[in-house]
């Protein structure tokens, strides 16, 4: 068989599932099932896909963290003129399945939520997510930089890391954000090194080098 | 409606298999094409690639977006198994430690493997450095079986002429990436050869082989391959055998032990129906074990009979003994020279492109034999966590115009940073000879059962001097050849607290030795045809006749090994003498 029988053979394959091999880049319909739970993919098995329903169907945040939460990614991740904001992405609802599927992180997550609240109060009277966007901004400026913040805010600039790298790989593995990042592949197609132009701009004469 | 009694099977088959990876599936492709009636046993369900993969699919298809939460290697991950298994449970002696990855599926662990292909050369069957073991075979003796699984599998890669890094029968190896040319002009600087990389993928079609696949360069062989374009023992051994007619396979069937007669022979196996939890017997004139090399090891310890008190094939008290696994240690970067990069697809076939052949000088070195450099990076699919590095190095280079900034941040700059890194970063890590060594070895816990009720492994293992000297080796040359590429380096040098980053054993899933091969049956366990001193009709295939590893990942010579054993089983019935 050669490569364009494998390709054929794909498109043959990808028929009766949900493989978009012809299309320039991910469709829409998949990321709310897959979020939920979703049908079951070929592949994955009985016990991972009753796992995936289960977390799925629990909730653990509460609607005021959620909503903290949601403001807080949309801090770290806005929209720009390139694409949308972390909860465009669904960040939020990531997040959630996330706290689930890896436990060790609701004590960090419900705990830094709740420090943030207290801060916030403290200095505003009132929780984080009721606060101007100026407050907002004004906190967060004192847990985003680990290597100037305050001994104090130790607790906020774990919490913060924490939260910065779930929202972006929440954001940066959904359509949105893969489409952002520019990632091109994951499709058939042919390997033959490096671009010319590509080559040419770095210094290098060959494809081997 | 399960029956408490044990079901036996009333057919006497040629030959039983035990285990579907890459030895297993070898013996029963051969055995079956040469028209004996083969049974294989295998613990998990039948997988085949072209329908059970997850290749293709998109991050957000998965609710964890393929983090490492359920698979080791992520949701994409084409192995079922992982170093822990719900059930199977081993232990491990007090001060020791050994990580024990096992998937449970047809093909075994060569659904996911790197599909790094590297023979061991003459070096690694009879070494010269004084210190390691050497084989009762030569480079010579096995070169025509690793010529056949070339012809047979397919591997591409470069004729180098390297005198222990010996060629083989080579399809077009795919050139670098972007990344891999900074690391192959780097490394050249810091006196580290790269070349071409060896891999079991298609690059082109394979003369004399249907039905399968050329590569279409997605980059996931580790999902399983839709179009069979890569070595998986169940796409080009065991579906073919099965296509024979000759091979049957019962899948979900973990055996529990090698039955034998009063004078010692292998009669059959028992097993257990994972899914009913039915017990099984069933006979074969043959019994080939292909179960991994601690799986095999387990399952001989626990045949003890009258004729084999210590286990079958065990009278030389070695079973379980010599266990050994590759060393292994990492370190990686960035390059400031691949910041806000073209965009292009250069996802490249799911094995290496390049890597390093050990090059060293043991003469001045405090270490025997070496390891090679595997190297990573560039603009993969992303997936949870692939961007957690970048807010904690994005101070190190200045911004877009020219500003300097502070580590973290948030927002439209750090969205803009996310772009920028992108595809930035590169890896290596080192795979190297770990000695085989009597005091390192897997045995019967005397008090652990799993849920079937078949007593679990205890392992010891202990690195010595030589591993530690070795990672500490890897490290400072990996900081060369990032240094003399450009790089900043992102992972701190690590000390001996750490042994130097040196990996856990166990966990570069490379074991073997624990049924080591010999001409003497007080010092080996197998004969140098994989076949047990004590037992005639009971042969091992899979890594545990290894005597001592070189640095070439196993799998190639796991195949040409199983190949040689099997053509032998064949000789000896055609002579009688099994």
């Amino acid at each position: 068989m050669n490569r364009r029988d494998s390709i054929k053979a794909l498109g043959l394959a990808a028929a009766g599932g949900a493989l978009l091999l012809d299309s320039c880049g991910p469709k829409t319909n998949t990321k709310k099932e897959a979020a939920a739970g979703g049908e079951k993919l070929p592949g994955v098995t009985d016990a991972e896909h009753e796992r995936n329903g289960r977390l799925s169907e629990e909730q653990f945040f509460t609607e005021h963290e959620l909503a903290t939460l949601t403001v807080l990614a949309d801090i770290i991740i806005p929209a720009d003129g390139i694409s949308g904001s972390a909860s465009d992405a669904g960040v939020p609802v990531f997040i959630e399945f996330m706290v689930k599927d890896i436990p060790a992180y609701q004590t960090p997550m419900r705990g830094g939520l709740k420090w943030l609240d207290v801060q916030s109060q403290q200095r505003y009277s009132n929780v984080f997510a009721r606060c101007e966007e100026k407050q907002q901004l004004q906190l967060v400026d004192e847990i985003a930089y680990p290597a100037k913040a305050k001994p104090e805010m130790g607790p906020g600039v774990a919490f913060f890391s924490l939260m910065r790298n779930l929202t972006a790989s929440g954001f940066f593995t959904s359509e949105i954000g893969v489409k952002d990042i520019g990632y091109v592949g994951n499709r058939p197609g042919v390997w033959d090194g490096v671009p010319q132009d590509v080559l040419d701009a770095h210094g290098f004469t060959t494809g081997w080098g | 409606m399960i029956s408490y009694q044990i079901k036996e099977s009333p057919t006497v088959y040629d030959a039983i298999v035990v285990g579907s990876g890459a030895g297993g599936g070898m013996a029963g492709y051969v055995l079956a094409h040469a028209g004996l009636k083969v049974l294989m046993l295998e613990a998990g369900p039948f997988f085949d690639p072209a329908k059970d993969t997850l290749q293709l699919r998109w991050p957000w298809e998965s609710p964890r977006r393929g983090a490492s939460t359920i698979r080791p290697f992520g949701d994409f991950d084409a192995a079922y198994g992982g170093w822990e298994l719900d059930g199977e449970p081993y232990t491990r002696a007090a001060g020791t430690e050994f990580e024990w990855f096992r998937a449970r599926m047809l093909g075994g662990r060569t659904n996911h493997w790197g599909r790094i292909s590297l023979r061991m050369g003459p070096d690694d069957f009879k070494p010269t450095d004084g210190v390691t073991t050497e084989w009762p075979i030569t480079y010579e003796e096995v070169k025509p079986y690793y010529d056949r699984v070339d012809r047979m599998v397919g591997i591409y890669g470069t004729v180098e002429g390297i005198r222990n890094e010996p060629d083989g029968i080579f399809l077009k190896p795919p050139k670098p990436r972007l990344n891999e040319l900074y690391i192959k002009r780097g490394a050249e600087k810091a006196g580290v050869p790269v070349i071409a990389g060896r891999g079991s993928v298609l690059t082109e079609a394979l003369p004399g082989v249907e039905g399968r696949g050329t590569c279409f360069y997605c980059g996931q062989c580790g999902r399983a391959c839709r179009v069979y374009g890569d070595f998986s023992s169940s796409s080009c051994l065991v579906m073919p055998a099965m296509k024979t007619g000759n091979l049957t396979v019962i899948d979900n069937a973990m055996v529990r032990e090698v039955l034998t007669d009063d004078e010692g022979r292998a009669t059959g196996v028992s097993y257990v129906d994972t899914q009913n939890l039915q017990e099984h017997t069933v006979r074969g004139k043959l019994v080939v074990l292909g179960a991994s090399a601690c799986e095999s090891a387990r399952l001989m310890l626990n045949s003890r009979s009258s004729a084999h008190p210590g286990g079958i094939g065990n009278s030389s008290g070695l079973v379980g003994r010599y266990l050994h696994d590759s060393t292994g240690a990492s370190a990686g970067g960035f390059l400031p020279q691949l910041l806000d990069r073209k965009r292009y697809n250069e996802d490249g076939v799911g094995s290496v492109h390049i890597y390093s052949p050990w090059w060293g000088d043991n003469q001045k070195l405090g270490f025997p034999r070496g390891y090679h450099i595997e190297y990573g990076g560039g603009m993969r699919m992303p997936s949870y966590g692939f961007t957690d590095w970048v807010p904690a190095v994005n101070h190190l280079v200045p911004t877009q115009d020219g500003q300097q900034r502070e580590q973290g941040g948030y927002g439209a700059s750090l969205k803009t940073d996310y772009r920028r890194f992108y595809g930035a970063s590169v890896g290596m890590a080192g795979r190297g000879t770990a000695l085989a060594r009597h005091d390192n070895y897997c045995e019967i816990d005397p008090t652990r059962v799993d849920k079937y009720g078949i007593p679990v492994l205890r392992f010891h293992y202990k690195w010595a001097t030589e591993e530690v000297a070795q990672a500490k080796h890897m490290q400072e040359t990996f900081r060369e050849i990032l240094h003399e590429m450009g790089a900043i380096v992102t992972s701190a040098m690590p000390g001996p607290e750490t042994s130097y980053g040196l990996e856990a054993p166990g966990k570069i899933i490379h074991e073997g030795g624990t049924t080591r091969m010999g001409d003497d049956p007080r010092t080996s366990v197998l004969n140098k045809w994989g076949q047990a001193h004590d037992c005639q009709n009971l042969f091992v295939v899979d890594a545990g006749p290894f005597v001592q590893q070189g640095d070439k990942n196993l799998t190639w010579t796991i195949l040409a090994l199983s190949m040689r054993s099997a053509d032998y089983m064949l000789d000896q019935r055609s002579k009688l003498n099994i």
